[in-house]
């Protein structure tokens, strides 16, 4: 109710466009998503040459694809290696690639995950099912500025040889925020 | 300020709870409030910093127990009374008592495709980066009064300078309405045992966003 009187005030008073407002809503069920972030991701593990301008610009790399709707600036792309793995988390409030990987699910706005990701991000890891070795170091960062970043995950074993549309359908939402990984290959038509 | 949103490194919230094929919006209210904070944010009558800052200065039992939307409607609600651009007595009344205020800019149903796109940030650089990649540096003891994106647990924490982004809008004058006063940011990179104390995971590390009035030597 108090969200409907305020869009009436607002359309009274002339300041939004109600069809305006559908639109945003429908851009945000729609067009924008993690299939965009897949696609990027896919074609990185295919096209060394992408891969290198993804890391260097990830903004500039994106928009240069075409197919993928455009980003705005500051977009970094973090790579995971066997050494490595990166995770994103944004402890103030939600800040999250959104052109990419379309609006943050709510368990990456709660507390537990801003709260903890900072400080035990093995834990948060067992809370989505993935372990990881000892050994391998985890950077976690934290989105305080209007950079955004997201992980580019590592190629699963098995793949060799497959197209990018094959290759972007292993690619998950939550492997480019990093508590996840991808889909192994025998799993893509799950 | 060290409100209740500023939450890295605090315990007790519990596992964090994935929701299987989550919908983009759990109720069709979610997205009007969405697309209003975002049309709003289009007028440029305030910067996003001051629409963050309205939501962190929710009272702490409010910015809890609020959902996710509920929060940004509060806070849009703050922002409009703010900018004098609504009347409380208008939210109280449930509809527009007197006429609006001229915008300078307005978002229309044509124009999503096109310009619903995150803006830049970063900003002509006045002065050179004070600090270099690999530079060793601290977070500074500070505690502002208002908005900040420094948060609580990097504070007083050495850290490794390992990228410089540019010259960036900084955000605790940006959220007063006091200017863009851009200034460097970098990405600051902090050992977990540093940050933590010598139980933390010893392969832990965790960077922030810094701009440089945050930062000193170390």
């Amino acid at each position: 109710m108090r969200v409907r009187a305020l869009e009436t005030i607002l359309t009274e008073k002339g300041y939004v466009d109600p069809a305006a407002l559908d639109r945003i809503v429908e851009a945000h069920e729609t067009r924008i998503g993690p299939r965009n972030g897949a696609r990027v991701v896919a074609k990185a593990w295919a096209d060394s040459g992408f891969k290198r301008r993804l890391l260097e610009d990830a903004t500039a790399a994106v928009n240069a694809l075409g197919y993928v709707s455009p980003v705005g600036a500051h977009l970094i792309a973090v790579e995971n290696t066997p050494e490595r793995h990166n995770m994103v988390v944004c402890t103030l409030c939600s800040c999250y690639p959104w052109e990419v990987l379309g609006l943050p699910p709510v368990w990456y706005k709660s507390a537990p995950y801003r709260s903890r990701s900072v400080i035990d991000p093995r834990g948060v890891l067992k809370d989505f099912g993935v372990t990881l070795p000892l050994q391998t170091e985890i950077r976690v960062w934290d989105s305080t500025a209007e950079t955004r970043f997201m992980v580019l995950p590592m190629r699963p074993a098995g793949t060799e040889g497959w197209d990018e549309q094959k290759l972007a359908d292993l690619v998950t939402r939550d492997s480019m925020i990093g508590t996840g990984l991808p889909k192994p290959p025998g799993d893509s038509a799950r | 300020m060290s409100c209740a949103h500023d939450m890295g490194g605090m315990e007790g919230f519990g596992p964090v709870q994935p929701e299987a094929d989550e919908p983009w919006f759990h109720e069709k209210w979610e997205g009007r409030v969405l697309a209003m904070q975002r049309a709003m944010g289009f007028t440029g009558v305030w910067t996003i910093d001051a629409s963050r800052a309205a939501i962190e200065t929710l009272p702490p039992e409010i910015y809890r127990a609020a959902s996710y939307y509920e929060k940004w409607q509060l806070g849009l609600e703050k922002c409009l009374i703010d900018h004098d651009l609504v009347g409380a007595d208008e939210i109280a009344a449930g509809h527009s008592l007197r006429p609006g205020q001229k915008l300078e800019r307005k978002l229309m149903a044509a124009d999503i495709a096109t310009r619903l796109k995150r803006g830049a940030y970063d900003r002509p650089a006045q002065t050179p980066a004070r600090f270099a990649p690999g530079a060793r540096v601290r977070a500074k003891t500070i505690d502002p009064p208002t908005h900040t994106r420094l948060p609580r647990y990097a504070r007083g924490h050495a850290g490794v300078i390992e990228a410089i982004r540019g010259c960036h809008v900084f955000p605790d004058t940006a959220a007063l309405g006091q200017g863009e006063h851009p200034h460097w940011l970098y990405t600051v990179v902090f050992d977990g045992r540093e940050l933590w104390g010598v139980a933390a995971d010893p392969k832990l590390k965790v960077s922030i966003e810094a701009w440089e009035p945050y930062l000193e030597p170390a």
